[in-house]
């Protein structure tokens, strides 16, 4: 697979801390939602960083895309990407990548999605996807989040949760709830599992998503419900080393 | 398991693994020459902190792959795998 040409066509603030990028790709050949992209900057004297980053758009065929970055601390590519770049500059990217962690629009089966932090992004392609291609799938979305104002993509989900047969939206908070939460503040337990998410009886698809944390816990409170782990798909990423 | 918990997914050596291969092997189910557990290669447990990537069994632990990338050649070991295979029609839909 070969880098392609991109260019940043709009910038979004999601959260004080990530920014989503749309991107206008090169020869882009369309996608499927689940899939990542991985970026290359290089600086003048050729020293390149690559990092992976998943598509946050529905699957659509006007070449462009939208990738969600959030900052971390101490990275070398997410500042720059999130603080320094201006529309109209130009990027590398390859891609689409992977075909397992994956929602084809032909899926008719219950989706179970289960977000820790910035892992919402592959599953809101998910979403949208659903969406955009009149999908009657039953969705719904387990956002583990720390807190109100780390939430990505907040209208467009309220939106979502509000509409009949629709993706259903369960937040778990855990360091600081909005006023009226029912819940303390906390991980993801087996009573939330059991409240928040489609029983094993209905034969669901389950995608998780966010630091290997998180994946582990999510997947083992899953397969302790019932679920079969052949069901359920994972997406962990963390601080990943530069891998040139 | 004994092994820290500062792996990825199989998943996340895609677009390395595409510079070699036209087809997406993360997507292929692989069978562990260690204890013959056959999981799909996105599975695996990956290991980037190292000169390279290095995938292991999700069950074992066992070396399924390793792939260094130096300045001039490319260096990829599957002898930790007996076998891959993939489905023709999905990856054609995927790519």
């Amino acid at each position: 697979m070969t880098w392609r040409g991109a260019t940043v066509v709009g910038l979004h603030d999601e959260t004080a801390t990530a920014r989503t990028l749309a991107l206008a790709v090169h020869d882009w050949p369309g996608h499927v939602a689940g899939q990542h992209v991985d970026v290359r900057l290089t600086a003048p004297d050729g020293y390149s960083a690559v990092r992976s980053y998943s598509i946050a758009s529905a699957p659509s065929s006007d070449g462009r895309i939208e990738i969600t970055v959030e900052r971390l601390a101490n990275g070398e590519v997410s500042p720059y990407l999130t603080k320094e770049l201006m529309v109209g500059d130009d990027l590398e990217l390859r891609g689409p990548i992977g075909g397992w962690f994956v929602w084809r629009r032909d899926q008719t089966e219950p989706i179970q999605l289960m977000a820790g932090g910035s892992g919402i992004v592959p599953l809101m392609a998910m979403i949208r996807s659903r969406a955009s291609a009149g999908s009657s799938a039953p969705f719904r979305l387990l956002y583990s989040v720390r807190e109100p104002g780390a939430v990505f993509y907040r209208d467009e989900l309220r939106a979502l949760s509000d509409q009949n047969h629709s993706a259903i939206v369960t937040y778990a908070y855990t360091r600081v709830t909005p006023k009226d939460s029912p819940r303390p503040p906390g991980r993801i337990d087996a009573e939330l599992i059991a409240t928040g998410t489609w029983s094993p009886n209905l034969g669901p698809t389950s995608y998780v998503c966010g630091p290997t944390s998180f994946v582990e816990n999510a997947t083992d409170l899953l397969i302790a419900a019932g679920h079969g782990r052949e069901n359920i798909r994972t997406e962990r990423f963390g601080a990943t080393g530069e891998r040139k | 398991m004994s092994a820290p918990m500062n792996y990825l997914d199989g998943n996340a050596a895609a677009g390395e693994l595409s510079r070699i291969f036209a087809m997406d092997i993360t997507s292929a189910e692989g069978q562990c020459a260690n204890c013959g557990a056959k999981r799909r290669f996105a599975e695996a447990h990956l290991y980037v902190q190292c000169p390279g990537l290095v995938a292991r069994c999700a069950l074992c632990e066992h070396v399924l792959l390793r792939l260094v990338n130096t300045h001039q050649r490319l260096y990829l070991d599957l002898h930790g795998m007996t076998y891959l295979t993939l489905g023709i029609e999905q990856q054609e839909v995927s790519s």
